[in-house]
């Protein structure tokens, strides 16, 4: 009863710098996303980029506590579960990165009083999780129906020592790099929504980057289009 | 950074806003904004300074068109809110551009008024009932707006019963508010739903679907056994027939109808009809 998209592209992307390798290095992931698979929530998602694995749920238009409802817009939540242990202080740090991605981008001001919840559960972690966790999240919330502006994507760069850019990096080549940049990009202009980054890096380099991820995010938005085509047109 | 920012603009350029007409029965994807008819002639690159001159500025050629759900002006176009197919209804008569929206497949229901619902009642705290019909909030319900009820005669309504009424005010601001009388003060077939049967949810796309004239699943049930049926526009369906055995079958084959094709029921339905 799923729509299974499994889509097998090996997508490589332009990395934008005039020197140095261009290595296998600079290309996405395989990607897979399936949708409507848990039963309990309004909407549900799980997204696949190589091997991290990241299932979100989404709870919502719902019933607020009095103490948490905003008078005249949804009020959303984020949890996210790592795969071992309790969540943490990194986690919660990442649940407010992925809360303020989706606060700008979802319509809440349709559905004052009630809240917007995601729930997002770490499968796999192998390399890029918050990008993982941003397209599961922007998966899940078109999948229950909540009125959105625009979609959204995660896209994580890695600068390794000698400046060569790696577009979403394998845990190891995560921890070998002396920065990490994860970026969120709206579909409608390629807009940064977020930006998160860690590690030593030039200004140029950052403008590198953020080229990088913009256009490497058309490839996940039209991942998105032929994945929610497949399953409209089933039914 | 010549080539990044080449690239750059070779992805950007590839959004556009397309005509709604053109796009129509096609999935769409939020973000996306759409032409209404009288706009397509002034759109495309390098006519921005060249509009037509119309004479009568204010008769376009479509009318005034509806924005159904899914769909939000965004100054003179329309934003797409949900994924889902675009549908277009012409306007029956007059003039008018009739209706666009997006045809989406959800679970959450949220009230609009004018939806005939199936609500569970939760609480009475005094002269209202409290009505749960599966949104953000649980919907009001005065004793007073039941058939034939006056302040002496009350309705038997207990906490745990099921309602049929509709929405008389249904909005994003205020609380959702139900009767279950028509503008008449008819029952019109609303009120309490009486024992037995059996309550289960499915999605509000399987509703619409079974709501719509000549389906065909409705009359290949109906065929089956005699039964009792009442659909709720919330996702919500109350099945009665004469055995616990042959309810349970109608509400399984009904879940199941959102995911077969007509094969398949054809082929179940012909299974059970023998046995």
């Amino acid at each position: 009863m799923e729509r299974v998209m499994q889509t097998e592209t090996k997508i490589r992307a332009e990395s934008g710098i005039e020197s140095g390798p261009r290595g296998p290095g600079c290309s996405l992931r395989n990607f897979a996303c399936e949708q409507n698979l848990l039963s309990r929530p309004d909407g549900s998602a799980s997204f696949l980029q190589g091997d991290t694995s990241v299932l979100a749920g989404v709870y919502g238009p719902a019933e607020v506590k009095v103490s948490k409802e905003i008078f005249n817009k949804a009020t959303l939540e984020v949890t996210l579960r790592p795969k071992i242990g309790l969540p943490g202080v990194a986690e919660k740090s990442r649940e407010r990165l992925i809360r303020n991605t989706c606060e700008a981008v979802v319509l809440g001001a349709l559905h004052p009083r009630t809240s917007i919840t995601v729930v997002l559960q770490v499968v796999s972690d192998a390399g890029s999780l918050l990008a993982c966790c941003l397209n599961a999240a922007c998966m899940a919330l078109v999948d229950a129906g909540v009125p959105m502006r625009a979609l959204f994507c995660g896209v994580t760069c890695a600068l390794d020592s000698d400046g060569t850019l790696l577009l979403d990096p394998t845990a190891k080549q995560e921890k070998e790099a002396r920065a990490v940049l994860t970026f969120a990009l709206d579909s409608v202009e390629r807009k940064l929504l977020m930006s998160t980054t860690k590690g030593l890096y030039s200004d140029a380099e950052l403008q590198q980057c953020l080229a990088a991820a913009q256009a490497a995010s058309q490839h996940v938005f039209r991942f998105y289009r032929e994945s929610l085509q497949r399953r409209y047109s089933k039914s | 950074m010549a080539e990044a920012a080449a690239v750059v603009a070779e992805s950007l350029a590839g959004y556009r806003a397309r005509a709604a007409r053109a796009v129509l029965e096609q999935v769409v994807l939020p973000g996306e904004e759409l032409l209404l008819p009288g706009q397509e002639d002034g759109e495309g690159p390098g006519s921005a300074g060249e509009r037509p001159l119309l004479l009568n500025a204010g008769a376009r050629s479509g009318g005034r068109v509806v924005c159904g759900p899914g769909l939000r002006r965004c100054g003179d176009r329309l934003l797409v809110t949900k994924c889902g197919r675009l549908r277009h209804k012409e306007p029956g008569s007059g003039n008018g551009g009739g209706v666009y929206w997006v045809d989406s497949q959800q679970k959450r229901y949220v009230p609009v008024k004018g939806d005939h619902v199936i609500g569970i009642v939760t609480a009475k705290s005094g002269d209202i009932f409290k009505v749960d019909v599966g949104g953000s909030e649980p919907a009001s319900l005065s004793y007073l707006s039941f058939e034939g009820a006056t302040k002496r005669n009350r309705p038997n309504v207990q906490v745990g019963d099921l309602i049929y009424g509709q929405f008389v005010v249904a909005n994003k601001d205020m609380e959702p508010e139900m009767v279950c009388i028509d503008s008449c003060g008819r029952a019109n077939g609303m009120g309490v739903i009486g024992q037995d049967g059996l309550l289960f949810k499915v999605t509000l796309g399987l509703i619409r679907r079974l709501l719509a004239p000549d389906c065909e699943i409705l009359q290949e049930v109906g065929k089956l056994y005699p039964l009792e049926i009442v659909f709720g526009m919330n996702g919500r369906i109350w099945v009665k027939a004469k055995t616990i055995q042959q309810t349970l079958i109608l509400a399984n084959i009904l879940e199941a109808c959102e995911h077969m094709t007509a094969d398949q029921r054809k082929q179940i339905f012909s299974r059970l009809a023998e046995s």
